[in-house]
């Protein structure tokens, strides 16, 4: 446009109001500078109660969204060995998704997060208990079944069995465990203890053998 | 959204929900709408903290979500209310505003409510009722039912509302999973559901608990399990209450109008225009041109007592306020001696008027203002009419025109003599246009409040050491005085912090102090040019 000089100019300088031979103030060849000076010192700020007040408001309440459980903060980064430092560091617990939790019926429910671990450990313990009672009633009318049942067949029973194994593993898994253990009040398993019941036995075979 | 805008965004969110929402607020505003697999993907974010993200940002009502573009069997998809974001810079002023419309309680259950998104009446008022009595002197506590009567005085004047129920919910079969979504392109208006300001039946008895600080962590959670469960004994379950911003608004437009002819005209004329206004606040809608008609005989029925003004006098304040050419008030008939409306949209164009003129004063010097003033008024001049107009010698008004031209806040208009647009044939015409200057100064203001924020921060960061430190020390002062320390050790302790690092602390606690407070003065500039532009918009 006017790159090339003043004169060569497609309209008339005159015309936007510069004279012919005036100064016009030099081409800035760089950009302007960050602060530049003013001319013209700003407004004074508002003072009295009512700015004081809203400036209190303002500060409280960022200090108090700080704190609710609306304030996510990033997950912590994975560490790759561990120092004796993290005992001393502030390890942000991440308790807040319990603290607050949104209507569902509101909210689209695959905004819903899944439970984490530490609260899978604790919740097969819950559900085992409330099935114990149901298992045992159920035991109890199978046992009543089976009886009646025994006489007409013995295969039958066996297959009852393995059914009631599964379901009964878990309650009586432990009480099986529990009987090994507490037969003779030792802290060896008895099954294996070898009493030396078997090591005459043996000797009747071979009397060849020197006995040590 | 513009560049400003999106910044300002970030850099709220970030200040109060923090840095992960604050990168999915950002991306789901430049990208417009989302689902929710293709943000996590975008972000890189792992999927439960955007699905955490996107669950405080609906709580707060600044997000929507709504069927896709495949219909109501395609993935749901996000999108931001960016204004919603904006309006946090103003959350203090709402609740002051409450504080002195409502004293104490009012201000409390707004804040409770800003701080929340959405709340229940119940949760509220028993949080209020609790910290009200937190406040007290020992052996008083504060009644649930002076609670609920400030929340049902908020929900009267509107100022409270229910929030929209989803469509979803009236779906009864719970068996569905997928439960009819509202489209995203349609725009419910809270106000289009009838029982919007309706208060629920609530059966709340008792008193605000007083915490006490031995019982603090477990008390909390076990006040929170039982919040809950008490909620569905409260008979208002699922209804949610949410401010009303637009309300505010209007609040603020008429405290505006009336400052603005007090400051004019006087004192009187300024209750004048207030009775009026306030006496026209059911029966005009939001986004009326101007009020319905009041007769002079109504207003000065309606006038307060202690002014004790007589009927002529009133007449003669009436006639001055239409004369005056500011036109605030209109007169649109004769009957019942004369019938009077305040013209709002004139009003807000008068006011932003106002505030350019005095940017450029401000900026650029009074003379600068004067020619400033002088093209609004004139609409175009040529250069020498400008110098002529204005009472400025040639070379100032020039260099002064070109300062403004630079700043983009005055235009050039080519008029052509001939077809062919020469240079020595055509008019150039100097021009101020009001609506596109007042959006750039808006644009202006958003990044004024972005810098003082983005200052803020470098600043607490430079200080973070320093600041920590006296945090740490306070905290040890605090619990040195619960116990009962002699008054050498607490000396020793305040003595940990040396001299010049408390001159230090000082500063800069009074630069933040001022940073913030400049905040909420652009805040105020920048609602005046948003409600002007707002209202040259035709209504949705």
């Amino acid at each position: 446009m006017a790159g090339r000089g003043r004169g060569q100019l497609t309209f008339s300088v005159e015309i936007v109001g510069i004279g012919k031979g005036e100064n016009l103030p030099p081409s800035s060849v760089q950009p302007t500078p960050l602060f530049p000076p003013l001319d013209q010192k700003p407004v004074p700020l508002q003072t009295g109660e009512e700015a004081e007040y809203m400036l209190a408001l303002k500060q409280e309440f960022r200090g108090a969204m700080k704190t609710l459980p609306f304030y996510i903060r990033p997950a912590a980064p994975k560490k790759d060995v561990e120092r004796y430092s993290d005992k001393y560091q502030k390890i942000e617990t991440s308790d807040h998704s319990l603290e607050w939790k949104p209507d569902w019926r509101r909210f689209p429910k695959e905004l819903r997060v899944r439970e984490k671990r530490p609260l899978r450990d604790k919740s097969p313990a819950v559900p085992k208990q409330p099935k114990q009672p149901r298992v045992d009633k159920e035991e109890i009318i199978r046992k009543l079944e089976t009886l009646e049942q025994k006489e007409e067949d013995g295969s039958s029973d066996e297959e009852e069995g393995e059914k009631k194994k599964p379901q009964e593993e878990e309650a009586e898994g432990e009480e099986e465990y529990d009987e090994e253990e507490f037969e003779d009040e030792t802290d060896y398993i008895m099954s294996y203890f070898d009493n030396g019941e078997e090591f005459g036995g043996d000797s009747d075979e071979n009397v060849d053998e020197a006995i040590y | 959204m513009t560049a400003q805008e999106v910044r300002l965004c970030g850099l709220l969110l970030q200040e109060h929900f923090g840095d992960v929402v604050e990168k999915v607020g950002t991306h789901l505003i430049r990208s417009g709408v989302l689902t929710l697999r293709a943000l996590a993907h975008e972000t890189k974010l792992p999927l439960d903290l955007v699905k955490k993200s996107l669950c405080v940002l609906m709580q707060h009502g600044m997000c929507a979500f709504g069927a896709g573009r495949r219909g109501p069997a395609g993935p749901v998809e996000y999108h931001i209310i960016c204004e919603r974001i904006l309006h946090m810079l103003r959350y203090p002023r709402y609740i002051y505003t409450a504080k002195s419309l409502y004293g104490d309680t009012g201000e409390l259950i707004v804040e409770e409510i800003l701080q929340r998104g959405q709340m229940t009446m119940s949760s509220t008022v028993k949080t209020v009722a609790d910290r009200l009595t937190h406040n007290m002197p020992e052996g008083q506590s504060m009644d649930y039912s002076e609670v609920v009567s400030a929340f049902s005085r908020l929900v009267e004047t509107h100022f409270l509302q229910r929030c929209p129920p989803l469509a979803s919910a009236e779906s009864s079969s719970s068996g569905e999973v997928n439960t009819p979504l509202p489209a995203v392109t349609k725009h419910t208006e809270p106000e289009d559901h009838p029982e919007c300001y309706k208060l629920p039946y609530i059966n709340l008895t008792g008193q605000g608990k007083r915490r006490r600080s031995s019982e603090d962590g477990e008390a909390e959670q076990r006040a929170a399990k039982k919040a809950k469960t008490d909620n569905s004994e409260r008979g208002d379950e699922g209804i949610y209450w949410q401010v009303n911003f637009q309300r505010f608004h209007l609040h603020f437009r008429d405290q505006a109008i009336i400052n603005a002819v007090s400051c004019k005209l006087d004192q009187t004329s300024g209750e004048i225009v207030r009775t009026m206004l306030r006496m026209s606040e059911v029966t005009t809608s939001a986004h009326a041109a101007f009020t319905q008609a009041l007769s002079a005989n109504e207003i000065f029925r309606a006038l307060p007592s202690s002014y004790n003004i007589a009927r002529p006098i009133l007449d003669q304040y009436l006639t001055l306020l239409v004369d005056d050419p500011m036109e605030f008030v209109g007169k649109t008939g004769d009957s019942g001696g004369g019938m009077y409306v305040v013209n709002l949209h004139r009003a807000l164009a008068n006011l932003a008027r106002a505030t350019l003129e005095s940017v450029v004063q401000e900026r650029f010097g009074s003379r600068s203002a004067r020619i400033f003033r002088l093209l609004l008024r004139k609409r175009h001049l040529e250069q020498k009419q400008v110098e002529d107009f204005a009472m400025v010698p040639a070379k100032e008004a020039k260099d002064m025109l070109y300062t403004l031209l630079s700043e983009n806040l005055v235009q050039l208009q080519e008029i052509p003599k001939t077809p062919d647009y020469a240079p020595s044939r055509t008019f150039y015409l100097y021009t101020v246009n009001q609506l596109p200057t007042a959006r750039l100064l808006l644009q202006r203001c958003y990044k004024t409040v972005g810098n003082l924020i983005e200052r803020r921060l470098y600043e607490t960061k430079e200080n973070k050491r320093l600041l920590e430190k006296s945090q740490r020390i306070e905290a040890i002062l605090a619990s040195l005085q619960a116990t009962g320390a002699e008054a050498e050790q607490l000396t020793e302790v305040e003595e940990m912090i040396t001299a010049p690092e408390r001159q230090q602390l000082e500063s800069l606690r009074h630069h933040i102090n001022k940073l913030d407070s400049s905040e909420n003065q652009v805040d105020e500039t920048i609602f005046l040019l948003e409600s002007y532009i707002n209202s040259t918009q035709a209504p949705r």
